[in-house]
């Protein structure tokens, strides 16, 4: 019988595709623990930087640096950090629904949008959507360099410096655990300080060279490092989507292999039989 | 007991050294400074250089190279928050341009990864445009 054959290569292709969204599903958990080391090696320098900060800011009331000032919001810039390939399951695509709520809730306030994109997934996307975009970097692989991200950054800084943009928000996943990852939007300027130190007797840094390029150096590694860190969370993230949407395929194709060769069993049985029943029909004859 | 303090060198992508030390020596943008156990509190911009952790009064020492950054100190935790790479204001700047110049490219060459649903509409019109010829064919030849 034709269907038999038919189911057969069908069965043989889908078990193809089964072996490479099994060793996709491997891949992508063996990145997964080497990029969740990565997130963490990262934690501790923003720490640092936020805690020195905290207390030059502190120390200098007086002094309140651009980064530090709200002010009215005309135009808002957005920083979006995707992932350079897909299947990954719907990690992009929920961070960019979340993009577009977000760049909606601005807009109904009448502010204008400008976008920095940073993977290729996202480039795709906003090309399709339609949206000012100012600065783009992907192609930025598993290791993810902080070298890369610094010309995008620049000019996203850049603008806020020269008041094109009021406000700097940054879109990205958050690495919740390896099942759940969540889009998240992040205010990065103006900094909301903290204020969580309540500090009893003074005391100050002695400053070289002087308090005022310290103060921006700081707050430009600050932006830098949050910004890298969302980056190589994204990489934790993809990893571990891709390694979940991978597994599900894999089962996918393995309950698919399984309900053909039922059928496929089934039609063999009733091309024998029917052969049989001719055989025997044919020998009746004679 | 001898003093000694800790310190931690961290960059943005990983820690590069953490350990106590006797002494620590670091290029400072304004000439390179020495740190001693109980120093009172520094924050200074370091440029391209060497970073000299004296480990042990025997004098071992370990040597990192840093392309600038920052160190801050506490009576007896130093912290260097170590640059990536060296930075310069210009440099930044032409690494901006690029960006920039990624987006517009971006966004001209649109049509360079092929556009599916764009070439199925002109693919529909030309054999409309077709058809339309074809008829006109016919009723002249009649």
């Amino acid at each position: 019988m034709a269907g038999a054959k038919e189911i057969r290569g069908q069965i043989k292709s889908i078990k193809n595709t089964q072996k490479i969204t099994k060793a996709m599903e491997m891949v992508a958990a063996s990145k997964m623990r080497k990029a969740q080391d990565r997130m963490l090696a990262t934690r501790p320098y923003a720490d640092k930087i936020r805690q020195v900060m905290g207390h030059v800011a502190m120390a200098h009331a007086e002094y309140r640096h651009p980064y530090l000032e709200e002010r009215e919001v005309k135009r808002v810039g957005i920083i979006v950090v995707s992932t350079d390939r897909g299947l990954c399951g719907g990690l992009n695509i929920n961070l960019f629904k979340k993009t577009v709520q977000t760049m909606t809730e601005w807009r109904n306030k009448g502010a204008e949008i400008e976008l920095c994109l940073i993977g290729n997934k996202a480039l795709g996307f906003f090309r399709r959507l339609g949206g000012e975009v100012v600065a783009n970097v992907g192609n930025l692989g598993d290791r993810p360099r902080l070298n890369d991200l610094i010309g995008s950054v620049k000019v996203m800084l850049n603008h806020y410096d020269e008041g094109r943009i009021d406000r700097l928000i940054l879109m990205e996943n958050e690495f919740v655990n390896t099942m759940s990852q969540q889009p998240k939007a992040t205010t990065l300027l103006p900094i909301v300080p903290t204020g969580e130190q309540e500090l009893k007797h003074h005391w100050d840094y002695i400053y070289e060279p002087d308090t005022v390029p310290v103060l921006d150096t700081l707050l430009t590694r600050y932006i830098e490092s949050v910004i890298y860190q969302a980056v190589v969370e994204n990489v934790a993230c993809e990893m571990a989507a891709r390694m979940v949407a991978m597994k599900s395929a894999t089962d996918n194709a393995g309950d698919l292999i399984h309900e053909l060769q039922l059928v496929y069993n089934k039609a063999r049985q009733a091309a024998i039989t029917q052969e049989i029943s001719e055989i025997v029909g044919g020998a009746a004859a004679v | 007991m001898a003093m000694t303090f800790h310190v931690d060198i961290v960059s943005a992508e990983e820690s590069i050294y953490s350990g106590t030390a006797h002494m620590l020596v670091a290029p400072a943008e304004q000439g390179e400074v020495g740190i001693l156990p109980r120093h009172s509190q520094f924050v200074a911009l370091l440029k391209p250089g060497e970073i000299r952790v004296k480990v042990s009064e025997s004098g071992e020492e370990h040597h990192i190279f840093i392309s600038g950054g920052l160190l801050e100190v506490q009576p007896h935790v130093v912290t260097v928050l170590a640059d990536t790479a060296i930075r310069a204001k210009d440099l930044d700047e032409a690494e901006a341009l690029e960006a920039k110049q990624r987006a517009e490219d971006a966004l001209v060459n649109r049509r360079a990864d092929f556009d599916y649903a764009k070439a199925q509409s002109e693919l529909i019109e030309a054999a409309a445009r077709l058809r339309m010829i074809q008829k006109l064919r016919k009723s002249t030849n009649q």
